[in-house]
């Protein structure tokens, strides 16, 4: 027989610390002594974000969520809500600014839930080759909703109602693009779907297609209905295998049950797509060069206007959107527009998923209501920094965004405000940087892809870069000049202004960053030669403090390039052995001797 | 539909589609740009056309956004010139800056924008990858390194020339110019037209320079030196010294090729006249006799062989045994001028002045090309018109003032009809003029024919030939030749009437007085003046048709006895092989 | 498979989504496996194989084992959900070869949580509320 209750103990490493593990084993030996072990059991779980709020206790069925639980409190929430059922009002978990109601009723304390998930919806709930599990999760009622029930026109008007703005980066309006396609006069018009996903850190798109593909087949085929199209195409990367894998099963599946391809739904209408793969260059998420990419031709973007929406591949107007934008769709014309538009920030509706990497405790992917703070999304959803270690800043927007600090983290995150803060929504990778972080290394890193990425057509985008790369290796070398910041902000201008596409206007946002946020520790790299955070290694110096250094000589023994030997002196008073000394010029700072250092006796400085 | 809007404040009327930069134009605005040509679609590389529209945050590129209605667009303000500016210091710190070495150096679109922007400094460090040069051709050489990626030459070789030989490898600062799949130039489909030279606003890509072959044969006292010019030359060397385009310089090069040291001057286009006595024959043969070997094609175009034994030799039967006017004066001038001055072909050097970089390739292309002697080519060295003018340069005659000369007898006499094969539709048109009056018996009483001129890309026409109809078809610029053979494929193969009798084809847009080897900067403009001149050479000319040449008639006479005749046969006449697009 | 018309489209919603959230009327347990490219890389494959292993082994019917897309938890992949009668609709971490003999052991026949593998749900279903 199952239990009446489940009493989950948070366990992850931060409520841990934070004596979940003693919490635990209180409440197991409260409910032994209060004789209810047979109704509850005590689990330990992972972590629930929300770690600055721990330790944090659930207990099930009730969800009730109490948080900063002490050992101490074990006694009550076992007599109190696994005996008498009344829920223990005080430690459960009180939303700042709202009241939660004494009772508590589930939905109330259900809301700590940051999470809203739209465009992930059925990831997680069907099996992604079964088009009938999809089917069971309201699949293709949308479709059959604008088929029979809803011309173009009140297709679009639900879209604009919905403020849904485009996903893949710049935020444009979704129904503005349609519109255009739909007021193109032309026999032939396509729709589109980039699934080029190549942020650095950003893999929602991959996540959707793998975990729901008919999503976005459902919301192509509302698209084209919308703008009389009769064909799409998906144009994916081809490393993306299993997302390929399942979109063809979907395809395949859409076709057989037959909503996908001729008279749909029996409504005269067609349209069937086609899955074109991309060889994995960045520049083919921008859409001229996808569009050209699909006609077979180099991936290089073109000048715009006209714009694909007026003149698309093959020269036909083409709408194109991304996978994200895509998977709002049928739950927008299924909720309406209304329903969308109540999620979000003013400008911004819906929701938006990102991609939680670096140095954060719950990497993975999150879906949050657009106007969720960074704070929370870090903190409460991603658990916070791993190791206990400071956050230092948070990198949106993928090599296109910036770098925001700590002063950033109460931002309600959308469109506008991520630019107002001086980076950008991107498509959604959000790469999280702590105290060991080298800001300038990290620039370096951006610029280097996007150096590496960049197609090559237009010259500042070809050239720029690169020399904003080289000054910036040159800083981390310790060979910085303050008349390299005024170059890095020349050759930025000129980037941005006369760059062809998006690609070339937004590599030196990274670098800019660097000058408008990170500016102290920019000139400690120029000025002090120094790194602060210890990861450039040409402004590093290894040494072994002499006097705490028993001369076991285990960092000599790892040191790769025989770099560490014992000094040419007696033992230091108290020690058998006379301490070891690094050979500067010979080190390679690779920090083999620190990781072997039990004494903590090898210091970078 | 026409637009209107306003330029730097001037009302501006433009048909629809048209470009900031061009409809700029119209009020007199040249906005600076590097990659920017009005032959190919606009490929908005450079980043140096930027300019503003009121209300758009961000600058647009005149060369490729279309003006629309009611709007105002800034070309020209202090933010504008700085970005620009910016941007050319940035190709700049990418471009060896090597000037005075270079083969460009005087008219490279670069340093001329370098100096208008009076650029003094360089403020970002420069850094560019060594590339290897490729010379693996007889007529081109490309040096990547020099390359600022514009992009003309990939365009002009894959959309104008459909060869597809020249592509960019790699990607972002990897980038570089280079044959397609990166084999040598001579392993590539390139058919040596030379466009991208003509093209390339650097000097990425140029001729193979033979001066130094053709001054050493000039001072070689055992050589005899015979030079003939083709007819394209002669309109377009005076750019090199100042003139406008099209102005007829041919006494004058006359006189200076004699200063150079050249034994005797010759004439091409007195070859093209024999061409015409030829290939006229031919026609007239398969056109009266042997229907089924029609349509017949001209071959007089190196380039265009070379491209019809690659991507299109299926139709080599089709194709006009004769060879070039070029190779025809190279093999008379070995054997029928030797015989008559006496003089050992062995100690002859033919040297031919042409607008072309394919005839570089011409004169070794198969052994047909030393038929005179096994192992000698009929023509020694070929140089473009751009060298014959550093080689008038170098050796300091000052071409303009020297008294207009005569060509030497014997090869050098010429027509109208041979002079307007430099243009495209001018060899159909001087194959007409003999074909009808043989085919008629009568001579033309207006020589001139409206058909195959003007820049059409292909022309077509039917004539009424002595009560027959002949159907002609001229295409220029290789891009177009593949419709026109395509329809003869499709008519073949479902056994219908033949679209074409007879069809031209020359490589390069214009003809050969847009040939790869001509001066540089030709736009339809130039080509449009260049095209005047050759047919003003052609007004003025006393004789107008090929078969009233008495230097012809005289050889036939005295040496050939009849076109298509053995010994014709044997010099003027040719082979063709099947070749694989790329060589393994 | 013939085309499915509108009314077809309903039976197929109705009866399946019954199917995928039917819970004590029914004594039909899912196991439900997250396959994404996280999930796989994490050995998911593997976990799969141990469900089906271990529930023919203990000779447990009425066990529905199925694939989903990723959950979202990265960091801790494989994730497994279990609907059981009676028993919370769970999210498991780290569900190696060896938890998921647990599972079967623990939660499916012994109508007990795993300790250490629970993982809190990411959000509510908007489908349901």
């Amino acid at each position: 027989m199952a239990y009446k209750n489940y009493c989950l103990v948070c366990a992850g490493t931060g409520c841990h610390a934070n004596t979940g593990e003693e919490i635990y084993q209180e409440l197991v030996k409260k409910a032994r002594d209060l004789g209810v072990e047979k109704d509850v059991q005590v689990v330990k779980t992972g972590c629930f974000g929300f770690c600055e709020k721990g330790p944090i206790v659930k207990i099930l069925p009730e969800e009730a969520f109490y948080v900063h639980v002490k050992p101490s409190d074990a006694e009550e929430l076992i007599k109190e809500h696994i005996i008498k059922g009344r829920m223990v009002n005080r430690l459960l978990y009180k939303e700042d600014d709202k009241k939660t109601d004494t009772q508590g009723k589930i939905d109330d304390i259900k809301f700590y839930q940051k999470q809203l998930r739209i465009v992930l919806r059925n990831c997680g709930f069907i099996n992604p080759e079964d088009i009938e599990e999809y089917i069971g999760r309201e699949g293709y009622q949308a479709l059959a909703k604008a088929l029979t029930d809803m011309t173009p026109d009140q297709i679009v008007e639900e879209i604009k109602k919905s403020g849904l703005r485009g996903r893949g980066g710049a935020g444009f309006p979704t129904w503005m693009k349609w519109n255009f396609s739909k007021q193109s006069s032309s026999d032939v018009k396509y729709v589109v779907c980039n699934a080029d996903e190549g942020d650095p850190g950003a893999y929602m798109d991959r996540s959707t297609i793998e975990g729901d593909p008919h999503s976005i087949i459902e919301a192509m085929t509302i698209a084209a209905k919308a703008i009389g199209a009769s064909q799409g195409f998906v144009y994916i990367r081809a490393e993306y295998q299993l997302a390929v894998q399942r979109l063809e099963i979907a395809t395949k599946q859409a076709r057989e049950y037959g909503v996908l391809g001729k008279d749909i739904f029996g409504t005269g209408f067609d349209f069937d797509l086609e899955i074109r793969l991309g060889a994995g260059a960045f520049v083919c998420g921008e859409e001229t060069a996808l569009l050209a990419s699909i006609e077979g031709e180099r991936g290089i973007p073109k000048p715009r206007p006209p714009f694909p929406a007026v003149k698309g591949l093959w020269g036909k107007p083409t709408v194109i959107n991304n996978v994200e934008t895509y998977a709002c769709v049928p739950m927008i014309i299924l909720k309406g527009g209304e329903w969308f538009a109540s999620i979000g920030t003013e400008k911004s509706k819906g929701t938006k998923v990102f991609a939680l990497t670096g140095k954060i405790k719950n990497s993975g992917l999150v879906e949050v209501p657009m106007g969720t703070t960074l704070r929370d999304i870090i903190f409460a959803i991603g658990g916070g920094i791993k190791d206990g270690k400071k956050f230092k800043a948070v990198q949106t927007g993928g090599p296109s965004g910036g770098v925001l600090t700590t002063e950033k983290l109460d931002t309600p995150i959308d469109f506008d405000n991520l630019v107002a803060a001086g980076s950008m929504m991107g498509s959604g990778g959000m790469i999280v940087m702590d105290e060991e972080d080298c800001i300038v290394d990290i620039v370096r890193f951006y610029l280097d892809f996007s150096v590496d990425e960049s197609c090559g057509k237009c010259s500042p985008c070809r050239i720029g870069g690169r020399k904003i790369l080289n000054i910036l290796d040159k800083i981390a070398e310790g060979k910085g000049e303050m008349d390299d910041i005024k170059k890095i902000k020349e050759i930025s201008e000129a980037m941005k202004r006369s760059s062809l596409c998006a690609l070339g206007q937004t590599t030196p946002n990274p670098a800019l960053s660097l000058i408008n946020f990170f500016y102290d520790e920019l000139l400690a790299h120029i000025q002090d030669k120094k790194c602060p955070a210890g990861k450039c290694k040409n402004l590093l110096s290894f040494s072994i403090v002499r006097n705490t250094c028993i001369g076991c000589g285990l960092c000599a023994k790892k040191c790769p390039v025989n770099a560490i030997t014992a000094e040419d002196c007696e033992p230091l008073p108290g020690k058998k052995k006379p301490p070891f000394v690094i050979d500067g010029k010979k080190c390679i700072k690779c920090g083999e001797c620190i990781a072997a250092c039990k004494f903590k006796s090898v210091v970078k400085l | 539909m026409a637009i209107t809007c306003k330029i730097d404040g001037i009302d501006v009327c433009v048909a629809d589609g048209t470009s900031i930069l061009n409809a700029a134009k119209e009020v007199g605005l040249k906005i600076p740009a590097l990659c920017y040509h009005p032959d190919l679609d606009a490929w908005a590389a450079c980043g140096i056309c930027v300019v503003k529209m009121k209300g758009s945050p961000k600058l647009i590129r005149a060369c490729a956004v279309p003006v629309e209605n009611g709007k105002e667009y800034i070309t020209r303000d202090a933010e504008l010139v700085d970005a620009r500016k910016a941007v050319l210091q940035l190709i700049l710190s990418n471009h060896p800056n090597d000037c005075l070495l270079c083969g460009r150096s005087g008219n490279c679109e670069l340093q001329t924008m370098a100096a208008d922007f009076g650029i003094r400094e360089q403020p970002f460090a420069e850094n560019f990858e060594p590339l290897e040069r490729d010379e693996s051709t007889t007529s081109l050489v490309l040096n990547p390194e020099k390359c600022i990626k514009c992009g003309r030459c990939v365009l002009v070789c894959q959309k104008l020339q459909g060869v597809y030989a020249l592509e960019f490898i790699g990607r972002g600062e990897k980038t570089r110019l280079a044959p397609a799949a990166d084999v040598k130039l001579a392993d590539s489909p390139c058919i040596k037209c030379g466009q991208c030279s003509a093209h390339c606003p650097v000097g990425a890509i140029y001729e193979k320079d033979e001066t130094a072959k053709v001054f050493e044969a000039l001072t070689n006292s055992e050589k005899h030196c015979v030079v003939q010019i083709a007819p394209a030359v002669r309109v377009a060397l005076g750019e090199a010294f100042g003139l406008e385009s099209g102005e007829l310089l041919t006494g004058k090069m006359y006189a200076a090729l004699r200063r150079l040291g050249f034994d005797k001057v010759f004439d091409t286009n007195f070859a093209a006249d024999l061409t015409i006595m030829e290939e006229g024959t031919e026609f007239i043969h398969r056109f009266t006799q042997a229907p089924q070997e029609l349509p017949l094609i001209t071959s007089c175009c190196p380039a265009w062989v070379d491209y019809m034994e690659k991507y299109a030799n299926d139709l080599i039967p089709n194709f006009s045994t004769c060879k070039s006017p070029q190779q025809m004066e190279g093999a008379m001038i070995k054997t029928y001028y030797a015989q008559k001055a006496g003089i050992d072909p062995k100690n002859i050097v033919v040297v031919s002045v042409m607008p072309c970089t394919a005839k570089k390739f011409e004169v070794q292309a198969n052994d047909d090309m030393s038929s005179v002697l096994k192992g000698v080519q009929d023509v020694d060295i070929a140089i473009t018109t751009r060298e014959l003018a550093r080689m008038i340069k170098q050796a300091g005659i000052d071409i303009l003032s020297l008294k207009e000369e005569e060509v030497d007898p014997l090869l050098g006499t010429y027509t109208g009809a041979g002079t307007i094969f430099g243009v495209t539709g001018g060899v159909m048109e001087a194959a007409l003029r003999t074909a009808v009056a043989k085919i008629t018996g009568k001579e033309l009483g207006k020589v001139e024919l409206d058909a195959p001129r003007g820049m059409d890309g292909v022309k077509s026409a039917e004539l009424d030939v002595g009560g027959k109809k002949v159907r002609i078809g001229v295409a220029h610029g290789m891009v177009n030749i593949e419709k026109v053979l395509n329809e003869v494929r499709a008519a073949k193969k479902a056994g219908k009437e033949l679209p074409y009798h007879f069809i031209e084809v020359m490589a390069c847009r214009g003809g050969c007085i847009g040939g790869g080897g001509q001066p540089h900067g030709a736009t339809d403009e130039v080509r449009a003046k260049r095209t005047a001149g050759m047919y003003k050479d052609d007004e003025i000319s006393k004789i107008r048709c090929s078969h009233n040449n008495p230097e012809i008639l005289a050889a036939y006479k005295d040496f050939l006895v009849e076109p298509n005749s053995h010994k014709s046969h044997e010099l003027l006449h040719r082979k063709y092989n099947k070749r694989p697009v790329y060589n393994k | 498979m013939s085309k499915l018309t509108l009314a077809d489209l309903k039976k197929i919603r109705d009866e399946k989504n019954k199917e995928m959230t039917r819970r004590d009327a029914d004594k039909e347990i899912q196991v439900v496996v997250g396959m994404g490219t996280c999930g796989i890389a994490s050995g998911a494959k593997e976990t799969f194989s141990a469900f089906i292993d271990e529930l023919d082994k203990s000779h447990v019917n009425d066990v529905v084992v199925k694939q989903t897309g990723c959950m979202g938890f990265c960091s801790v992949e494989p994730t497994v959900r279990v609907i059981a009668p009676e028993m919370p609709d769970t999210i498991y971490n780290k569900v190696s070869a060896e938890v998921a003999r647990r599972i079967v052991k623990e939660h499916i026949i012994g109508r007990k949580l795993v300790d250490d593998h629970v993982f809190d749900h990411p959000s509510r279903d908007i489908l349901t509320q």
